[in-house]
């Protein structure tokens, strides 16, 4: 018996209708689709893009090239040197590079630095068009800082309880 | 003498051109419309960055195909790789000369128009079984195989279902056909024959290599079949052959079985109950769309299960309805319009 209806069923292509059906509704539902360079999707205040050094509100650098970021950086895209600034005497990086290529954006460096120096920012939309342009100097870095510096506070104060 | 050109040479020439560079724009659009409702029906956007909507994707896309280089591979059969897209071409676009677009427009009103058309059909196969045999190689050749075999199953189903029409309309002139089915929607012949118009249908998808039935190219077991080792215009061809001939299916199922040009509204009804080239191209469009339905919807068919769908369920139904078409006429059954 349910072989006769089987065969009914297959000669009047029924499951194959209910298919139609299917995509039919599909037709006009509403699309997926993110329009990337015009739309964009929503980023968490964690979220870990390009990195920036950052400053003080009085224009002073914050790292003070403890080289903890350094020494916790699993994939070793950080290299500092550091001397004392002829100035003052105070212990700063003459050099801070980190390389593109090798990090991972584990977010590591932004965590271990105690005077929130180091950060990554939002900025994830970024190329290099010569070689060598991967490694990002001290001075780049802090730039970065200096052009995201509203939205990078913004983002830590909205994380600070959690900190 | 000149006039004599004029009416030999340069009317015939305009009316063909007439024809055919429609077609080609409409296969453009097709193209696009197609990966549009693919899209949709896959809950994306399909193309939309060239032009306004992006309308001018197929023409993107065509410029592209001309711009690239026709690679010839190693060891092919360079006369017959050459040819076999023109071989594919030709009968898609000459199969038009038919194609009545109205009660008197017709490139050529031939009284054998249905049996010009078969022949005009079964002859595109042979560009696909060239094109697999002068590729050297085993993927085309497969494909080239499979498709050949899956045409001529189905090439039989379909002619059956065209005798049917034939059997009512008492006619194998295309424009004699739909005449035939004058009168309002329930006078077409899809419904005396409504079996026979779903297998012609069906078969003509196969017959174009279109999804589900297109194992002749098979792109998850034999890259892209037949047209593998086809690159820029070469390939350009098969696909314009490709989609000529879906149109060209769509068209015919609009004329066999639904009435051509005619309204599906009785003549009293008035604007809409005229007779119209519209009505012809709605007709086409919706099978046209089916088509793209079709390929959003439904998986490849298993090889054998094509040759059983073919031999097995299509012939039978085909040889079945030829006898019933012929009760249907001769008892007088169904009404057959007269020339209008």
């Amino acid at each position: 018996m349910s072989r006769i209806t089987n065969y009914f069923k297959s000669l009047l292509l029924i499951e194959l209708l209910k298919g139609m059906v299917l995509t039919w509704r599909y037709l006009f539902s509403p699309k997926y689709t993110m329009r990337y360079p015009m739309e964009h999707i929503p980023k968490s205040n964690r979220f870990r893009g390009l990195h920036a050094l950052r400053r003080y509100a009085n224009g002073e650098e914050r790292c003070i090239a403890c080289k903890l970021c350094e020494a916790v950086c699993p994939a070793l895209a950080i290299t500092i040197d550091s001397a004392p600034r002829a100035s003052d005497g105070q212990r700063r990086t003459t050099r801070y590079d980190i390389d593109l290529f090798k990090c991972i954006y584990c977010g590591f460096c932004e965590e271990s630095c105690p005077v929130d120096s180091i950060v990554e920012t939002h900025v994830h939309e970024y190329h290099f068009e010569h070689r060598g342009e991967n490694v990002v100097t001290k001075l780049q870095l802090l730039a970065i800082g200096d052009r995201f510096e509203a939205d990078i506070a913004a983002a830590r104060a909205q994380d600070a309880a959690y900190r | 003498m000149g006039d004599q050109i004029l009416h030999q040479l340069i009317i015939p020439i305009l009316l063909v051109l007439a024809v055919v560079i429609p077609l080609t724009l409409t296969v453009a659009l097709y193209v696009y419309w197609e990966r549009k409702v693919l899209g949709w029906m896959h809950v994306r956007m399909g193309p939309n960055q060239v032009g306004p909507l992006g309308l001018l994707q197929a023409f993107a896309d065509v410029v592209k195909l001309i711009c690239k280089e026709v690679i010839l591979p190693t060891n092919a059969n360079k006369v017959l790789y050459y040819t076999a897209p023109l071989l594919a071409l030709i009968p898609a676009l000459a199969a038009w000369a038919v194609v009545p677009f109205g009660a008197r427009f017709a490139l050529s009103n031939a009284n054998a128009g249905l049996l010009y058309l078969l022949a005009m059909t079964s002859l595109g196969v042979y560009g696909i079984i060239l094109a697999g045999w002068a590729s050297n190689s085993r993927y085309a050749l497969l494909g080239a195989m499979r498709s050949a075999a899956q045409v001529i199953s189905y090439e039989l189903a379909m002619g059956l279902c065209l005798v049917c029409v034939l059997v009512l309309a008492g006619s194998l002139n295309l424009t004699d056909i739909v005449t035939a089915q004058a009168g309002s929607i329930g006078h077409w012949f899809m419904w005396p024959l409504l079996p026979v118009f779903v297998v012609y249908f069906v078969s003509g998808v196969a017959e174009t290599n279109r999804a589900p039935f297109d194992v002749a190219e098979g792109e998850s077991e034999i890259v892209a079949g037949f047209h593998v080792e086809y690159s820029g215009s070469a390939f350009a061809l098969f696909f314009l052959a490709e989609y000529a001939n879906m149109i060209l299916v769509s068209f015919l199922a609009s004329i066999l079985f639904m009435g051509g040009w005619l309204s599906p509204f009785p003549e009293s009804v008035p604007v809409l109950g005229h007779a119209s080239f519209i009505w012809l191209l709605a007709k086409a469009f919706f099978f046209a769309f089916l088509f793209l339905w079709f390929r959003a919807t439904f998986p490849r068919y298993r090889y054998d299960q094509i040759m059983r769908l073919g031999w097995k369920v299509f012939i039978p139904i085909a040889i079945v309805w030829v006898f019933v078409a012929g009760c249907m006429k001769y008892y007088g059954w169904v009404h057959i319009g007269t020339g209008g």
